[in-house]
């Protein structure tokens, strides 16, 4: 029994992790209908943040995450006017590949020696690591500041969205861009907006990344933007609570079928209930289906 | 089907032409070319990764390579031919190798190639090499399928080092003997042939000498998360956990076995020496074992010249691959000694017939696989610095 509830947290700590990258996926896909493939890529910069503020600045765990988030922001914000806008009103496939240039660019950008450089690095742990037992489970700190600075971004995400006029600007141009724009919102700028909020959840979850496996490369992002694609899409895609049930899905399967069957399975079995769910329901768990507007 | 087989026959027929006619044509270009060396240069290429996930292996061995020919050179050079040296990085990636192994032989036209360090990069650099008739000599890669495939021997193909087969089987014996562990669990990276290759042949050494192979789990090139796997070996009770892997994913996954507060006594092979390891680990690697290929602490007069040597011109103590690589360098110079020429057949038939080449790391003869018989070393870990523990014999 202790050993499968070890095994549930270990699940949760992985979980949370893909959940913090899938909002970035879903949240622009729900505006724009763009899969932002470089948003891997994007959590890939916040975890090089952590390792440079933590390391060569030793700065607090709260400037190394704020510094974090602020750097992928202003990334983002970048990304999206350089080479996601002049491409707004252009086919989809033209903006998808957009994205995927943009993701192979930063990968092997900042893989240049004179960038970050081809090489692992070992992440810094920015506290001692403390374990605690209860009843045969084991829980270290590090989970628990996962656990709790995930919790208390999707709280903010959510207050965000549903309580504030930039949500509710953010849902109006989801539903529809164009009367949102005609209602007087700043099209443009929401989407700038949801770039940037996308980022900020990627470079805390990168920081989190780094801090929970340590050790940290350039094509580090490319794996973990997979599964959280995944996880969003099996969530359904452009679905806030459903990313992060997604999310939660693929950690808690991925642990489960290395804990009971053979690791060997693991991606398998993860990207089977994918395809699974998507028979069963095309849009994903908690997605609704949309009829093509004219 | 029967178009297949057509079109296999008439690719069959074209090739057996080609190589007669490609025999006779470079025989009318070149006559007599190899005869006389004298004043002659000679190029010889090194692949080696020197950035990615094992970049201190690529530098160290970059480092020995030139040391060798360095030497050479200064003495006037091997069978009176001056030796001029090409560098590629393989980022220790297969495809990169194989793109290196071609930029070698087909651009720069070396006559024999030294590398690639890691058995993943060696394997596409051998069958590339074996095709194109030049001889090469690896000094580190470790997997049987360097030098043989499909039970064939690539002729052309050489190494310094012992074989995995032989590495797993004296892990799995000092841990059954001298650990005295009754059950070990083994973590690998499916997608590394040097770390499947070991780790089957630890687990088969394992069960034979009477212990109990209770977790044997694998994981991908870029996982980083095994706190599934390593709940799972905890809860197996493991007595030693067996590490294939080199020393930046060694590093993770210990970081986490201790986070876990696993028991497991750590105990890994060759891949395992770089100082990173316990810059990566930190103190959740003490205490661990693993197999190399020499010590620096070892007083035979050739591996204190070599250390100094090295020491004096790079300022740190060469790692087992670096010195590997050395006399893999310095087998092959030999070996183009002997036979006079920069002729790769001539070179390939010295190679071959070497014995009791004395070399840094110990006394060579190659077997009939290209392989040599030699010992190995056990390194403990202690206050975050390798310890030589025991020699072991074949």
């Amino acid at each position: 029994m202790d050993y499968f509830v070890q095994q549930v947290i270990n699940g949760l700590q992985l979980g949370f992790v893909y959940a913090l990258i899938a909002l970035g996926y879903t949240m622009v896909y729900g505006i724009v209908r763009l899969i932002n493939f470089a948003h891997g890529d994007v959590f890939m910069i916040g975890a090089f943040i952590g390792l440079y503020t933590i390391e060569r600045f030793q700065w607090p765990l709260a400037a190394v995450f704020v510094s974090a988030v602020v750097g992928c922001t202003v990334l983002a914000v970048l990304i999206e006017q350089l080479a996601y806008r002049p491409l707004r009103h252009a086919p989809k496939i033209a903006s998808l590949i957009t994205a995927i240039g943009v993701s192979l660019f930063l990968e092997y950008f900042t893989s240049l020696r004179q960038v970050f450089g081809p090489h692992y690095y070992s992440f810094p742990r920015p506290f001692p690591v403390v374990s605690w037992h209860w009843y045969g489970i084991l829980v270290t700190n590090i989970q628990a500041v996962i656990f709790l600075v995930t919790i208390l971004c999707l709280l903010l995400l959510q207050f965000i969205v549903f309580r504030t006029k930039m949500g509710r600007a953010m849902r109006a141009v989801s539903f529809d861009y164009v009367t949102a724009g005609l209602m007087g919102v700043n099209v443009n700028m929401v989407i700038s907006f949801t770039f940037g909020l996308g980022a900020a959840l990627a470079g805390v979850g990168g920081v989190l990344y780094g801090i929970a496996y340590p050790q940290v490369n350039t094509f580090m992002g490319f794996m973990p933007g997979l599964k959280a694609f995944t996880a969003a899409v099996l969530g359904g895609i452009g679905n806030i609570p459903g990313a992060v049930l997604g999310a939660l899905i693929m950690g808690q399967s991925e642990t489960m079928v290395s804990a009971y069957l053979s690791s060997t399975y693991r991606d398998g079995i993860a990207f089977v209930i994918l395809i699974l769910v998507l028979l069963w329901k095309p849009t994903g768990i908690f997605g609704t289906s949309r009829t093509e507007k004219v | 089907m029967l178009r297949k087989s057509h079109t296999e026959k008439g690719k069959l027929v074209k090739r057996n032409l080609f190589i007669p006619v490609l025999a006779v044509l470079l025989a009318g270009v070149f006559p007599g070319c190899s005869k006389s060396p004298v004043g002659k240069e000679m190029k010889i290429g090194l692949i080696t990764p020197l950035s990615g996930d094992v970049k201190t292996f690529g530098e160290s061995v970059k480092n020995a390579f030139e040391i060798a020919i360095e030497e050479a050179n200064a003495k006037g050079g091997v069978a009176g031919m001056k030796i001029a040296t090409f560098i590629v990085d393989d980022r220790n990636d297969p495809t990169e190798a194989s793109n290196a192994a071609n930029l070698l032989i087909n651009q720069h036209g070396v006559k024999a190639i030294v590398g690639s360090v890691t058995s993943k990069a060696t394997i596409p650099v051998s069958d590339l090499a074996q095709s194109s008739r030049i001889p090469t000599i690896t000094g580190t890669a470790t997997n049987p399928k360097v030098t043989v495939a499909d039970g064939k021997r690539k002729d052309f193909m050489f190494r310094a080092c012992y074989t995995d087969s032989f590495q797993g089987t004296v892990m799995a014996k000092f841990s059954r003997d001298e650990l005295k562990a009754a059950t070990a669990a083994i973590l690998y990276d499916v997608s590394n042939d040097y770390s499947k290759g070991i780790a089957e042949v630890f687990r088969d050494s394992f069960a034979r000498m009477g212990g109990e192979v209770v977790a044997y789990e694998s994981y991908g090139k870029d996982d980083v998360d095994f706190s599934a796997l390593l709940t799972k070996v905890k809860a197996a009770k493991a007595d030693v956990l067996f590490l294939p892997d080199y020393y930046n994913k060694v590093g993770l996954i210990a970081k986490q076995a201790k986070e876990k507060e696993l028991k497991a006594k750590l105990v890994g092979p060759d891949g395992w020496d770089s100082p990173e390891l316990v810059k990566v680990a930190g103190d959740a690697i003490e205490g661990g074992y693993f197999s190399n290929h020499y010590s620096p602490e070892d007083t035979r007069p050739e591996v204190v010249n070599w250390v100094k040597k090295y020491r004096e011109k790079f300022g740190q103590t060469p790692d087992a691959l670096g010195t590997l690589v050395y006399d893999a360098t310095n087998m092959l110079l030999e070996a183009i000694q002997e036979a006079g020429s920069d002729d790769p057949v001539k070179i390939r038939d010295a190679l071959a017939s070497l014995k009791g080449f004395e070399g840094v790391t110990g006394k060579f003869t190659m077997d009939e696989n290209g392989d040599p018989i030699k010992s190995a070393v056990i390194i403990q870990i202690r206050d975050g610095k390798q310890k030589f523990l025991q020699v072991v014999n074949p």
